[in-house]
């Protein structure tokens, strides 16, 4: 672990971080405002952040409002976490080539990424992106476009102090605050950033913008600004540990309640950090000569994911549901060590009907009843 | 898993048997970069594609110490599968792998093995029958199950008829239907299963659909089979056969990693469950 430095940056001399950025040759990755929601973008300074606006998230909605702070992260993740940066939603994976006497090759598609930095990525899609390195970087042979996606970046985390009420990161563990995995990490107060390092890379441009240190009285500011966001928020897990919990409960009568209500759309695993789940496919040339292998994101809420001939083992929405949230709670324990929820809270304001599984967690961990 | 998963190398159709009205056999060969041999063990499975269509996980069935060559069995059931079924000698087919574990050949030396087979599911054991049959002295007694539900179904039927009872090899033979000229007994796979003596030297490796394993299994358990001797090997749909793409996954497990094939008391608590 590399030591911290910290310092303090006036919200006028924000730019020189983005300044920087550019000088060391990365291509800069911020939060803008795209179709009424707040997504990652190229951006070129400052101004392009969505200054002065908040987010109001129940679940099944997302809306932008003005705020009066004039802060630029005075609001809560939007749809978008790191997953597609890195795991991109499309990729070829290979190219085959058939030569005039029927031999076959195939050359393998490597995306060339620009080094990356993303500005303004919150503590919950940190420890996400902790989970995807273990996901897709295990084995001998890790998944080649992640990795190279994932080689060059340069993360700028940002604590939250304006919570959505569909956040539930305290009782996972993962937020508010930026704990591991950044390269810098900025708490904001309405007369600048407070910035600490986490990592050799961080410390090093910490240096270049060499900051003043931050007096005392900010310290204590951002610490009442995040006890406060802390304790504002009401979501939760009945439990950090659910290994077995929800396994051992296939037939609760409850499955059958969400799945009355899921559309089996599968918004949530869009939107859902951890999730990593693909499907492969080949779009050959007219000419017959060639043929591209390529992945796109996949959901297990489609009949493909579970296909076997002659039929999906997970035929109905109950089965699909289940998949979705055991795997998710239940199953990640085993596979990665912990749960993958990081309760940023996106699967519930996204879900077009509005589930929202902290609410049935207690019923589906209680005694089955209602037979 | 030593070879890279990402990228496939081609493989040239070198023979093609029809085994069965639906059921054919490719004998492939490697091509490219050969200095990487193509080495396995039963059980093990390619990912076998066909330029433009997509790839489909095929069980190896061939002997693994026959290096220059491997064989697949293939039923035809569907897009991929049915356009292997049009191709010949001197096609390419693309190939990754090989792919999971495998049967526990080694960790069941010297033991009898008995084999149950059902439905469409038996091509992971053509390839134990095999591996046993060239190492005959190194097991001990092999019995052989074999259901299937139509008699047409039925491949390797003179291959099965020659092994029986040559070197304490036995094959039961079962159809779902009968019919006639069918020789077999006539009922489910498990029926077969009262002629096997279970001993404490005793191995199971059962292949087939999920309820017709769990009833087998539950026959050789009756019969005092323990639990650590009984093999399954489990299907699923699969991508990237690599543990990354998750359509293997059964509970905790990547079927296509840890699997496909399973000790029974492994897996037991995941058997057997709807949609899981
Ligand atoms: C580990 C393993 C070993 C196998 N070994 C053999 C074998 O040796 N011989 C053999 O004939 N069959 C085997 N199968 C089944 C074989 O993979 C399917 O029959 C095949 O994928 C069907 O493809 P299709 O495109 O012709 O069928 P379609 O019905 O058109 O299927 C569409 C797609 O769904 C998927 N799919 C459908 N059925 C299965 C299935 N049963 N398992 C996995 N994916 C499926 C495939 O991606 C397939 O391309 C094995 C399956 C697994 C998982
Ligand atoms: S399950 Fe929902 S709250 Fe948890 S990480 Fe995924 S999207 Fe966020
Ligand atoms: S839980 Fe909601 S978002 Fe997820 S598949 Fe069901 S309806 Fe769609």
């Amino acid at each position: 672990m590399t030591e911290e430095s910290r310092g303090f940056l006036e919200r006028e001399r924000f730019r020189e971080l983005f300044d920087r950025l550019l000088v060391r040759g990365y291509q800069t990755i911020a939060p803008v405002v795209r179709d009424g929601t707040i997504v990652y973008a190229e951006v070129s300074g400052p101004e392009d952040l969505p200054r002065g606006l908040r987010d109001l998230q129940t679940p099944g909605s997302y809306r932008l409002e003005a705020e009066e702070s004039g802060r630029f992260f005075a609001w809560a993740n939007g749809p978008q976490a790191l997953k597609p940066l890195l795991f991109a939603p499309r990729e070829i994976l290979w190219e085959t080539r058939r030569e005039s006497d029927g031999a076959l090759s195939f050359s393998s598609s490597s995306p060339s990424p620009r080094p990356l930095a993303v500005i303004g990525i919150r503590a919950c899609d940190l420890s996400a992106l902790a989970l995807s390195d273990r996901h897709f970087g295990k084995g001998p042979f890790p998944d080649p476009g992640y990795a190279l996606r994932r080689r060059d970046l340069f993360l700028v985390a940002v604590d939250c102090s304006h919570l959505a009420d569909t956040c539930f990161c305290v009782s996972t563990g993962d937020g508010p605050e930026a704990q591991s995995g950044f390269d810098l990490a900025l708490g904001e107060l309405d007369s600048g950033f407070l910035v600490r390092s986490g990592s050799e890379k961080g410390r090093e441009l910490l240096r270049e913008l060499s900051l003043p240190p931050p007096e005392s009285s900010m310290e204590e500011a951002l610490k009442i600004q995040g006890d406060r966001a802390r304790s504002s928020q009401t979501r939760r897990l009945p439990s950090r540990n659910l290994q077995n919990a929800l396994a051992s409960r296939p037939d609760h009568p409850h499955w059958n309640n969400l799945a009355a209500r899921c559309l089996s759309c599968g918004n949530c695993t869009s939107v859902c950090p951890t999730c990593f789940c693909f499907s492969e496919r080949e779009e050959p040339a007219l000419d017959g000569c060639s043929s591209l292998h390529l992945r796109e994101w996949d959901s297990c809420f489609t009949a493909g994911h579970s296909y076997i001939h002659p039929a999906p083992l997970r035929g109905e929405t109950r089965f699909r549901y289940r998949q979705w949230l055991t795997h998710k709670l239940d199953y990640w324990h085993d596979q990665y060590g912990r749960s993958g929820c990081v309760g940023c809270g996106r699967c519930i304001s996204w879900c077009p009907v509005g589930i929202d599984f902290t609410e049935d967690l207690p019923l589906l961990l209680g005694e089955a009843d209602g037979h | 898993m030593d070879t890279n998963p990402h990228i496939p190398r081609a493989a040239i159709i070198r023979d093609r048997i029809q085994e069965a009205p639906t059921v054919f056999t490719l004998r492939l060969e490697p091509e490219g970069d050969t200095s990487v041999p193509f080495r396995f063990t039963p059980g093990q499975f390619n990912m076998v594609g066909v330029m433009g269509l997509g790839e489909v996980p095929l069980s190896i069935v061939s002997d693994p110490s026959d290096l220059d060559f491997f064989d697949h069995t293939v039923r035809i059931v569907g897009r991929v599968t049915g356009a292997m079924a049009r191709m010949g000698p001197g096609d390419r087919v693309s190939i990754r792998g090989p792919f999971g574990n495998g049967w526990p050949m080694d960790a069941t030396r010297g033991r009898d093995i008995v084999l149950v087979s059902g439905g469409l599911g038996c091509a992971p054991l053509v390839s134990v029958v095999n591996y046993v049959v060239r190492r005959r002295e190194d097991f001990g007694a092999l019995t052989v199950l074999h259901g299937v539900k139509n008699p047409r179904d039925l491949f390797w039927k003179e291959r099965f008829s020659r092994l029986n009872g040559i070197g304490g090899t036995r094959v039961f033979l079962t159809s779902d239907t009968g019919g006639s000229g069918w020789e077999g007994a006539v009922g489910p796979v498990t029926n077969l299963i009262e002629n096997i003596s279970v001993t404490k030297k005793t191995t199971a490796k059962i292949c087939g659909p999920e309820p017709m394993m769990i009833a087998t299994v539950g026959k050789l358990l009756d019969q005092g089979l323990a639990e650590e001797d009984l093999w399954v090997s489990l299907e699923r749909n699969m991508q990237c056969a690599a543990g990354f793409c998750g359509h293997c996954q059964l509970g905790e497990m990547f079927v296509c990693r840890s699997g496909p094939v399973f000790r029974y008391s492994e897996i037991k608590n995941r058997l057997g469950i709807r949609g899981l």
